[in-house]
């Protein structure tokens, strides 16, 4: 790339030696229509086809009565529990990865730290679904490494005090796993963003370090602190693999609901699969929603 | 002063080296336990099965291939997009930012619950066909891999004066072919292979939309059936499959020469 402007640098003064491009519209039909048409085929059809079967009853009449039968308690904990797990990893992981990317950034910890940490992250952020999955069974399983571990060393037996890798929160340790490095990834460059004279002004101003944090360097974060936590709750919130290999399907996931529907007709009643399917895309569309009102308050905040 | 800089990094060092355990841990407690197959010793038993497994070679050599289609299909549909909207209809620039995050909004199983509703019936009859069902699933991997596909490729573009290049090439009397293919493409090349091996990162394990389309024949959905039977070898094919991730961000790594790329969501 260097190469070629280095062998024209004419060209970037203006343009008025070069022919003006071509101004057809349909040239730019041709270019961009077959992206937009694929859009159409393979996004567009398959959510309006779920969307409007969602509304149908057995004999194609239209009805409300699938969005209504999601209220029932079986599948509302379904919603709920993958609903907690997301949250709960996107926190966990949100915090470990947000302290471990400060530590490389401004925390001042050695420069190959940061080198390694990024590249591991990129793997990391990378290895989820049924690989991962069988990580964390030796890690956390029956026999796992660290359930063995803690019961020799504290005589603590993790399975006997409730723990299970089955459970809420065996699958949301597991997707830490996933979590943390994608927040590192997300969140360094806005830490790198941090300016030192903020921070040297803040000082002189007479601010604690708590001080600088609560009402500089947050506030600035905010956003690409919002926007990294909506990205890592749909990234639990779509998990599917992971939690299948895991559990073989014992937890009641919606994820996993909708996966047992497609398999078969479990519910009997295959419009309130397609209701089912819809209403993982409103909870994401109510999650993106509350992140651009809470960015837009959070930006008036910093104006003020 | 000095007392709160060294407090700092104590508390620094802390999540470092919480967050380092939970990277390894992992990882130390799989690699323990796949060496295991045999009775009171260590061997690599576990993985001399994996590797004399034909299914493995099989699986694994389908989802290679899929994923590579997947790579050259995504590109050849997203590049010519995302260059002349840069350089003709900067308008569309927000349509099409908004659509590629779309995938993100359904997640993979409504996507494949989508498609199968749509293309297994009339008038498409995809998954009728060897390689219908093919072609669906190389184009839900592509709409799986949008986000950064068309992320990676528009901030290659917004490195380069595309506007300049194209100007310039036109002026010699280059056509869009030239252009595009001798012009732009090579100016792109690390874009490219950032997002190829993303893709194949993705691709290469992926289980939820594999196992409703084509099951075992892909890499995902025969790990996850090793799983289901054989506790030693699951774990050997973790380490692999960690391998694999780690061989393709290795070489993103090199050929970006140590800029670090955010790593998208994938399909979990």
């Amino acid at each position: 790339m260097r190469r070629l402007n280095n062998l024209f640098p004419f060209t970037k003064q203006g343009a008025h030696s070069a022919r003006p491009v071509s101004s057809i519209p349909w040239r730019d039909a041709l270019w961009v229509l077959p992206f937009f048409l694929f859009i159409f085929l393979f996004v567009f059809l398959p959510s309006a086809s779920l969307l409007s079967g969602s509304f149908q009853d057995k004999w194609g009449n239209f009805t409300l009565q699938n969005y209504l039968d999601l209220f029932k308690p079986s599948i509302l904990s379904a919603y709920w529990i993958s609903i907690r797990i997301s949250l709960a990893s996107a926190l966990g992981g949100g915090l470990l990865g947000f302290m471990m990317a400060y530590g490389i950034t401004v925390g001042g910890l050695p420069r190959r730290l940061r080198t390694a940490l990024l590249t591991f992250s990129g793997v990391a952020s990378n290895f989820a679904g049924v690989p991962l999955a069988f990580a964390f069974m030796a890690t956390l399983g029956r026999t796992g490494l660290i359930t063995v571990l803690i019961q020799t060393l504290f005589g603590i037996n993790l399975y006997e005090r409730g723990f299970s890798i089955y459970s809420f929160w065996g699958l949301t340790f597991t997707y830490i796993y996933f979590q943390f490095p994608l927040m590192i990834l997300i969140i360094t460059p806005a830490l790198d963003g941090l300016r030192r004279e903020w921070r040297e002004a803040a000082q002189i101003l007479g601010a604690s370090s708590w001080e600088y944090w609560r009402r500089v360097a947050l506030p600035v974060l905010t956003p690409s602190i919002l926007g990294a936590m909506i990205l890592l709750f749909g990234n639990a919130f779509g998990a599917y693999a992971t939690a299948l290999s895991l559990t073989g399907g014992f937890i009641n996931l919606i994820t996993i609901l909708i996966g047992s529907q497609i398999k078969g007709d479990v519910l009997q009643n295959l419009g309130l699969s397609y209701a089912l399917a819809m209403g993982m895309v409103v909870v994401m569309a109510i999650m993106i929603s509350i992140y651009y009102l809470l960015r837009r308050y959070s930006e008036r905040w910093l104006k003020i | 002063m000095k007392r709160n800089l060294r407090l700092g990094l104590l508390w620094s060092w802390f999540w470092m080296i919480l967050g380092w355990l939970y990277f390894l841990l992992p990882l130390l407690a799989t690699f323990l336990f796949s060496l295991r197959a045999k009775k009171d010793t260590l061997s690599f038993l576990a993985y001399e099965r994996v590797f004399k497994d034909p299914n493995f070679w099989k699986t694994f050599a389908f989802s290679l291939e899929i994923g590579l289609i997947t790579i050259l299909a995504g590109l050849v549909l997203i590049v010519p997009t995302a260059y002349w909207i840069r350089l003709r209809l900067p308008r569309l620039r927000m349509v099409t930012e908004f659509v590629s995050m779309l995938p993100f909004v359904v997640p993979a199983i409504v996507l494949v619950f989508g498609l199968i509703r749509v293309f297994s019936g009339a008038p498409f009859y995809l998954t009728n066909t060897y390689l219908g069902t093919n072609a669906l699933l190389v184009a839900a991997y592509i709409v799986l891999a949008l986000p950064y596909l068309y992320r990676a490729i528009d901030t290659g573009l917004a490195a380069i004066d595309v506007r300049a290049l194209t100007e310039a090439a036109q002026s010699l009397g280059a056509g869009w072919p030239v252009i595009l293919l001798r012009i732009i493409l090579p100016n792109l090349r690390v874009a490219m292979i950032s997002a190829a091996f993303l893709t194949l990162a993705t691709v290469m394990g992926e289980f939820t939309i594999a196992s409703f389309l084509v099951g075992i024949k892909a890499f995902g959905p025969y790990m996850s059936l090793v799983g289901q039977n054989k506790t030693y070898e699951s774990s050997s094919l973790a380490i692999i499959s960690f391998a694999l991730t780690w061989a393709f961000m290795g070489f993103i790594q090199l050929f970006s020469r140590g800029r670090a790329e955010a790593a998208p969501p994938g399909a979990h």
